[in-house]
């Protein structure tokens, strides 16, 4: 009886973290400029992060592998906003203003 | 199930590379080169080999990407216009594409059994690496025992690069600007990348030296260990400037790291040779065979892993001195 609960709890949050996923994708291709967009990307760094991973761990159960994907989960926690955070930050260096009536990147080249 | 994914991932393989021929701005280029290897790397995961995966992820996806970038300071962002030839090239490719297409025809079947390649040594590999080493992962056996010749020339290759390297970039250019770097490089002024970091650094270096000497067990050797430990001081290196990464290994310590690991692993062949085996025949350093194996391989993989760390990691700091003088 547990076990189908941890099941159906894990896929949940499996399909939720694949939703993130799939939601963050869209952003990045159909929101406006830069900055909008790193908001978009950023949420497959942390909240897909988070809920693939917490469904994973409830898939391997009290095992190796459980711990093994929560370095894994802990090292993108990490990293994932960090590097959007050097990302927007680069951006704002060289130039590029989040502007709110910029409704397009008329550079290309920075947003790639 | 995993056809379906692994057709995925080669189909995404394809739409980088056309990407990567299409598009004009080198920065996306090396991006997009990156991306590649990271999909190489999950289709050969795909295919069980784990090692090889593991490789691709670091070198391919990790380092050369850094080493790209690093190259890319020096020259332009923008692909020089083409002049012409287009036509050529295009039925070279064509002609070539057709080829390699009809030559799969001949191709065995995906993990046939009966496939040439599975009836030739690696029957034999699989079958005598517990007997003759005593560790789990065939891959190890082969690369460093059983074709440890092969081996032992690709390290020489990795030297010969990085000395390669070394000459067309160590060359000074006759320009006055030659003081170092200042010292607020890096990025000594950004604080969250560089808390991070420093967090992670010393983790990255721990996970590089597990999988140095646990390549016997697991998935991992030298070369992907020497990638893991550049990749960790390459990360020092951005965050607190190259001159402060120089300061805790100075250019000495990694040609002597490159040096040093080519010749412990011909060494040890030497000495092979001395106890009254043959060269690198590993069964004569000690008195059981098999612990005489697994000590031969593991300083060998130490030396390999010593010389692509230094090498790698010369690389960058001659790129990256380069930039400080331009």
């Amino acid at each position: 009886m547990i076990d189908i609960g941890l099941d159906i709890l894990s896929w949940i949050l499996l399909t939720l973290g694949g939703a993130c996923v799939l939601i963050g994708g869209i952003g990045g291709l159909r929101l406006p400029n830069f900055y909008t967009r790193i908001h978009a990307a950023s949420l497959t760094d942390t909240m897909a992060t988070l809920l693939i991973f917490a469904g994973m761990m409830l898939q391997a159960g009290l095992s190796l592998p459980t711990l093994k994907l929560l370095a894994i989960m802990l090292f993108l926690l990490l990293t994932g906003p960090t590097a959007t955070y050097a990302l927007a930050n680069a951006a704002l260096l060289s130039g590029l203003k989040p502007d709110a009536e910029t409704v397009t990147d008329n550079d290309k080249g920075h947003a790639g | 199930m995993i056809f379906v994914f692994a057709l995925f991932l080669l189909t995404l393989l394809v739409i980088t590379a056309l990407a990567i021929v299409h598009t004009e701005n080198l920065f996306v280029a090396v991006m997009l080169t990156s991306i590649f290897s990271l999909l190489m790397a999950a289709n050969f995961f795909i295919l069980d080999a784990a090692d090889v995966a593991l490789t691709e992820a670091a070198v391919g996806a990790g380092v050369t990407t850094v080493i790209f970038l690093s190259a890319l300071a020096l020259t332009g962002e923008r692909e020089k216009p083409r002049v012409g030839g287009r036509n050529i090239a295009l039925v070279t490719v064509g002609v070539l594409a057709l080829l390699i297409i009809y030559a799969t025809f001949d191709k065995p079947r995906l993990g046939d059994p009966n496939a040439p390649v599975h009836q030739h040594v690696a029957p034999w590999y699989l079958e005598k690496t517990p007997e003759y080493m005593g560790f789990p992962n065939v891959v190890t056996a082969v690369l460093s025992s059983f074709r440890g010749y092969d081996t032992l020339g690709e390290v020489f290759v990795v030297f010969a690069a990085c000395i390669g390297v070394l000459f067309i970039l160590g060359v000074r250019p006759p320009r006055e600007s030659l003081e170092p770097r200042d010292e607020s490089s890096g990025l000594r002024h950004h604080l969250i990348p560089q808390v991070v970091g420093r967090l992670l650094v010393p983790f990255i270096v721990l996970f590089g030296l597990y999988v140095q000497f646990h390549g016997e067990y697991g998935p991992g050797g030298g070369f992907q260990a020497g990638a893991i430990i550049a990749t960790g001081v390459i990360l020092y290196a951005l965050l607190e400037g190259e001159a402060e990464a120089l300061r805790a290994v100075p250019r000495s310590v990694l040609l002597g790291m490159v040096i040093g690991g080519a010749m412990l692993f011909g060494s040890v062949g030497v000495v092979c040779m001395l106890m009254g085996g043959a060269f690198l025949d590993y069964s004569v350093l000690a008195a059981d065979p098999v612990w005489g194996q697994q000590l031969g391989i593991l300083i060998i993989e130490a030396g390999v892993g010593m010389a692509v760390c230094g090498a790698l990691l010369s690389i960058f700091h001659a790129f990256a001195a380069r930039e400080s003088l331009s």
